[in-house]
């Protein structure tokens, strides 16, 4: 296996960014990635994005976004409609196979045009399922309360994983649920989609970001402390929720075994969390204790970027890595309903 | 720069028709017969709704089974402002359900007055739908258990087999253009036509996308671009098309450069004979009377020829190149 390395990451998220395209948002963000390690398009070995089409109903939107890495002469690009994580994945697999060494990864999403919530019912069985219109909390609040009539979580763990949340997003200034709450008074709040409350669905947000990926001495140039990818796999449970059991991140648990999370401590962790119980089940198939830092950027309670938040978790990640803040770190990202699909990600210093 | 953004409502609707195999068939046939068919798993098992494998094991399945119009809730949620699509318009519980028989629950709605009468465990029977067509919304919902369940299990030889199945998608959007995009259709409010520069090659492109396709550079300088230019390519069209009902085929699409633009736009060319249409043959914009006019490309009725000399269109491959400017 080649060392690979994340060297440049560039984020931005904003409860709706109304008066720009995404190319137009995106342009900014990869230029300043591309700053950071002083490469220009056509030094990047590979391109990969991610994003979805029916989030803002624009059609080929990832076509115009393209047009933003400038990409003439043609580039070698692939394009996955997942979240970046995966793109990051598919670039990774191309570092390995040994004839490049850098590579361009961005993602990005503008869910503010339509309704997020209602959106997601397209991703679900076509027969059975999607022609009900079941809206994403919903689901998730079926699995909530399977996950508290059965202990696996309590209502006051899920107020305290919400509180967390917003106390370190206060920090971030790309969060944008940033205000504080205390556990009681998250207790307080009327439920959403019973027994989910507002703090512990995601706050929707639009945005993106770019990571540069390089390999070996290669990084070593580009960056001054590359944050190391140890481990990266990922899995997929039954589309059928049925069959499931959603009271445990199973796909998780396996890419985290399959990632080595466990074979040394764990200084941070970003995880893909959109709920809070969807934490309070990474927490535990990622077999972590109080010894990490839980997404120390408020995580996707904070600011939930559609097809982004997971590449973001690895960049926030790989950035308190790099910023000698912490020396391993795992991040997840996840896609499908109640976390059905999950890739990991762990990143050490060195 | 603080205009107000524009939007516009913007609906996708994806009319699907999607073939169904054998057993999510005889599952939905089942349905419109009034009875719920499950699919045997080797363990014994029943998978409900049935799919053509097992999800854990990837074995494929096939013995068919009825399963009871019974079952217990599992876990449920409250939906207090049902959406246009979903079962039911006014609010009910999203649940999942253990049929009798079944070995999987399936998700459906049950209809109460409130969360209150909603419990873990709870007995509930099917409600069926008034008019049935083979589609997972036979089932209108779920009740709390009456007594009144149907006991029909037997799917009648001799009807016609669910092959198909309509699963319509409708969203609903707020769209808005983006910085250059709101400039390009608030200029086109006053006929004129907006393009951008590409600061790194100097090319103009049309409509302005607000970055360079060529470089990824930034675009910051707008040009405004005359509404005459040729037509550099087309072709005429002698099949219409059912969602533009206004275009009379035979009609003419073209691709017009515009004088001084570097790519060409799409366009309709009008007031000539599609046979007397050409490569190189100049053209003017017909636009929409001026009490007439939007923040709307469709301004642009057409292009219509202006009678001048062809353009001799030798540099086709002016796209591919970052060395020089404009096409003229």
């Amino acid at each position: 296996m080649r060392d690979i390395a994340v060297v440049a990451f560039t984020q931005r998220q904003e409860s709706a960014i109304p008066g720009e395209s995404e190319v137009e948002f995106m342009v900014p963000l990869m230029e300043q990635a591309k700053q950071q390690v002083g490469l220009t398009q056509q030094e990047m070995g590979f391109t990969c994005s991610g994003s979805s089409d029916f989030l803002a109903g624009q059609a080929f939107s990832f076509v115009m976004t393209i047009d933003g890495t400038g990409p003439v002469p043609p580039i070698s690009e692939s394009h996955v409609e997942q979240d970046g994580a995966w793109a990051l994945y598919e670039a990774w697999v191309k570092l390995q196979c040994g004839d490049i060494d850098t590579a361009f990864v961005y993602s990005y999403g503008k869910s503010s045009p339509g309704s997020l919530r209602d959106v997601l019912a397209t991703q679900l069985d076509p027969y059975y399922v999607a022609p009900l219109w079941p809206d994403w909390y919903g689901l998730e609040a079926l699995a909530a309360r399977l996950m508290l009539e059965q202990g696996v979580v309590s209502e006051q763990q899920l107020a305290e994983i919400a509180s967390r949340s917003r106390e370190h997003a206060a920090t971030n200034p790309h969060a944008v649920r940033r205000d504080r709450k205390s556990a009681a008074d998250i207790l307080l709040e009327e439920y959403v989609a019973e027994p989910l409350r507002p703090s512990d669905i995601p706050e929707s947000a639009d945005g993106g970001a770019v990571i540069v990926l390089a390999a070996g001495d290669r990084a070593r140039e580009l960056c001054d402390r590359p944050a190391w990818i140890r481990g990266i796999d990922h899995r997929s449970d039954a589309h059928t929720l049925g069959v499931r059991n959603l009271t445990s991140a199973t796909s998780a648990v396996i890419a985290a075994q399959r990632a080595g999370v466990g074979n040394d401590k764990v200084d941070i962790a970003e995880l893909h969390a959109p709920f809070s119980t969807s934490e309070a089940l990474l927490i535990s198939a990622l077999g972590l204790d109080d010894r990490t830092v839980i997404n120390p950027s408020g995580g996707a309670l904070a600011a939930n970027t559609m097809m982004a938040s997971g590449l973001i978790r690895i960049g926030e990640a790989a950035s308190r890595i790099s910023a000698g803040e912490a020396d391993r770190g795992v991040a997840t990202a996840t896609s499908g309903p109640c976390l059905q699909q999950n890739l990991v990600c762990v990143l050490e210093g060195e | 720069m603080a205009e107000e953004v524009l939007t516009a409502p913007l609906v996708l609707e994806y009319p699907f028709t999607r073939t169904t195999g054998p057993i999510i068939g005889s599952f939905l046939t089942g349905l419109r017969e009034g009875v719920i068919l499950g699919v045997k798993r080797s363990d014994g098992s029943v998978l409900c709704p049935p799919l053509e494998y097992d999800p854990d094991t990837s074995e494929e399945l096939s013995e068919l089974v009825p399963v009871q119009q019974t079952g217990t809730v599992i876990t449920w949620t409250w939906n207090g402002a049902p959406r246009p699509q979903q079962p039911f318009s006014r609010p009910f519980a999203w649940a999942m359900i253990l049929l009798d028989g079944a070995g999987t629950p399936m998700l459906h709605a049950v209809l109460v007055d409130g969360p209150e009468a909603m419990s873990t465990g709870m007995r509930v029977r099917v409600e069926w739908s008034s008019e049935r067509q083979g589609h997972i919304s036979d089932i209108a919902g779920f009740v709390p258990d009456d007594g009144a369940a149907s006991t029909a299990t037997e799917v009648p030889a001799e009807v016609e087999e669910v092959r198909s199945v309509r699963t319509p998608i409708r969203m609903e959007y707020t769209y808005t253009p983006g910085r250059s995009l709101s400039q390009y259709l608030r200029a086109m409010s006053e006929k004129r036509i907006l393009g951008d520069r590409c600061p790194t090659t100097g090319q103009v492109f049309v409509p302005p996308r607000g970055v360079s396709p060529m470089t990824g550079t930034i675009t910051d300088e707008m040009v405004e671009l005359p509404d005459t230019g040729y037509v550099e390519s087309f072709n005429v069209t002698r099949v219409p098309i059912k969602m533009r009902p206004d275009l009379t085929p035979p009609y003419v699409s073209a691709w017009i450069v515009l004088d001084g633009a570097s790519v060409g736009f799409m366009g309709l060319v009008m007031n000539i004979e599609p046979e007397a249409v050409r490569i190189g043959m100049r053209v003017r914009a017909v636009w929409k009377p001026d009490n007439e006019l939007e923040m709307s490309a469709q301004n642009i009725l057409g292009w219509e020829p202006t009678g001048e000399d062809d353009e001799v269109v030798t540099d086709y491959e002016r796209i591919g190149r970052v060395d020089q400017g404009g096409s003229q």
